[in-house]
């Protein structure tokens, strides 16, 4: 495994893209922290960033960098290798690079500006995503073999997840606000990993005051420590299931 | 040495192969033969695991191959299309290759020095021509003193003199006492190699005959010929 995950690891790193998104976050993250007068409206500012971009690299980065791998994995599948090994190594060797380029470029940063709690909590829920999304991607490039096929899938969960979640959760809220939907949108945002993270994120800030009934409600059911257990084990289950389908799938894949 | 019972592969509808059985020993120097698309690479790939047949089982050296992967350390498998990470360089795949067998000595490195890969470490895998790019399979099957030498096409692409070179060392192998599995369409390329013929259609085993055998049989003195006279008489 270690042997496998070495080449893997090497292979990564001297694609010069994760690099620039190291660099890219940093920037992102100084110059946020540097305008803004108040560290609270920086950590927004780099949170709305963050939750576009991280899902977004890390999702396309990886589905093509495992359609791109195909050569490499038939090579190593034709030599005594495990293959569940070599799957594996190439999901540990694409977090571990996306996650070092999420607490290199963003997490110095935070942990300089913000005050301790909403810096972890940010780390936290950026490594969560980080690996959530390689998980994701590693899914979609199991259902075709059609690397623009995989690609357009991808885009289209980041999509999804990023920008139309959001919109389905807040026309459902404008259209039901007459009727008690608090914890219906409670559910909802559970179920899509970038919404549990803004929210866990802005109950850290003092903004969350200006969320009003629904913040309130936020701040019962994810601001308390069972909710906070209850809200990673979630998040955890979003790295987990993918990759597992994926992994079952690549097992009786024939090359 | 490596015994096939009933495997059967579909692609989509497609039977690439159609309960076949087979047994290979050591020794021998086979040669599968067949029209295009009758599954002999679907086969070959069955046997190293890459491609997994729906029904029956492969047994190298009297255990199964399912859910294990150690056996192909016994295995020297030159591809028919050579598919190699395209940003390495020559020397860092057989770097790579060396490190992941975690054989680092006594190498054969015979055809490593033949083809002079040496003076090639440093060219990028997507540059290489067909050719050289079918020099590399040919130095990484023969480096780990395999057992078995799984060869698909292996002359195919190569210019005289390096085939030339692999089939000395194939027949090298052969008096070493390994088990050599050939894909080939070069019929007379054959004939100074294999002790014995495999021929299949359409995913089915229609002959597994000793080389002497078939000549006497069928009274023709080269493969080539013995094969088409008995595909005539098949049809007649």
């Amino acid at each position: 495994m270690i042997r496998v995950l070495k080449y893997v690891a090497l292979d990564i790193l001297k694609n010069k893209i994760i690099i620039a998104y190291t660099i890219m976050l940093a920037l992102f993250a100084w110059s946020a922290f540097s305008l803004e007068d108040n560290e609270s409206k920086g950590v927004l500012t780099v949170l709305n960033i963050v939750l576009l971009t991280v899902p977004l690299v890390s999702i396309l980065f990886s589905t093509i960098y495992i359609y791109n791998s195909s050569e490499f994995i038939e090579l190593l599948i034709s030599n005594p290798v495990n293959r569940g090994m070599v799957w594996k190594a190439l999901f540990i060797g694409l977090s571990l690079s996306m996650v070092t380029a999420y607490i290199v470029g963003v997490g110095i940063p935070l942990l300089l500006f913000a005050n301790f709690a909403t810096a972890i909590m940010m780390v936290a829920t950026g490594i969560m995503l980080s690996m959530i999304f390689v998980s994701v991607a590693f899914l979609c490039s199991m259902f075709t073999r059609d690397k623009a096929k995989g690609i357009g899938v991808s885009i289209m969960l980041w999509l999804y997840f990023a920008l139309l979640f959001d919109g389905i959760v807040l026309f459902l809220f404008f259209q039901f606000a007459d009727y008690p939907i608090e914890k219906i949108v409670v559910i909802l945002s559970a179920l899509s990993p970038v919404d549990l993270s803004r929210i866990l994120i802005l109950l850290k800030l003092d903004v969350s005051a200006m969320l009003g009934f629904s913040g309130a409600i936020f701040q019962n059911y994810f601001g308390s420590n069972w909710g906070l257990v209850l809200s990673f084990a979630l998040l955890g289950l979003w790295i987990a299931v993918p990759f597992a389908i994926s992994l079952r799938k690549f097992k009786k894949k024939d090359l | 040495m490596i015994k096939i019972e009933n495997i059967t592969k579909h692609f989509g509808r497609f039977r690439a192969l159609n309960n076949l059985s087979i047994e290979l020993n050591k020794g021998e120097c086979i040669a599968l033969i067949g029209p295009n698309g009758c599954g002999k690479t679907t086969l070959i790939k069955s046997i190293l695991g890459m491609v997994l047949p729906e029904l029956g089982t492969i047994k190298f050296d009297g255990k199964s191959i399912k859910n294990d992967n150690e056996y192909r350390k016994h295995i020297g498998y030159m591809p028919q299309i050579g598919r190699y990470p395209e940003n390495m360089t020559i020397g860092q795949v057989i770097e790579m290759i060396k490190g992941i067998r975690n054989h680092t000595n006594d190498l054969d490195t015979e055809l490593y020095e033949k083809f002079e890969i040496e003076k090639m470490l440093n060219k990028k895998m997507r540059t290489l021509s067909g050719g050289t790019t079918q020099k590399v399979s040919a130095v990484l099957a023969f480096m780990f003193q395999s057992k078995v030498f799984i060869l698909d096409e292996p002359t195919a692409g190569l210019d005289p003199i390096s085939s030339e070179i692999l089939k000395n060392k194939i027949i090298d192998a052969k008096n070493k006492g390994c088990l050599i599995l050939i894909t080939s369409h070069l019929l007379s390329e054959l004939d100074d190699l294999v002790t014995q013929i495999v021929f299949m259609q359409e995913g089915k085993l229609i002959l597994h005959e000793n080389v002497e055998i078939l000549k006497e049989k069928t009274g023709e003195a080269t493969i080539a010929k013995s094969i088409i006279h008995l595909l005539k008489t098949q049809r007649a």
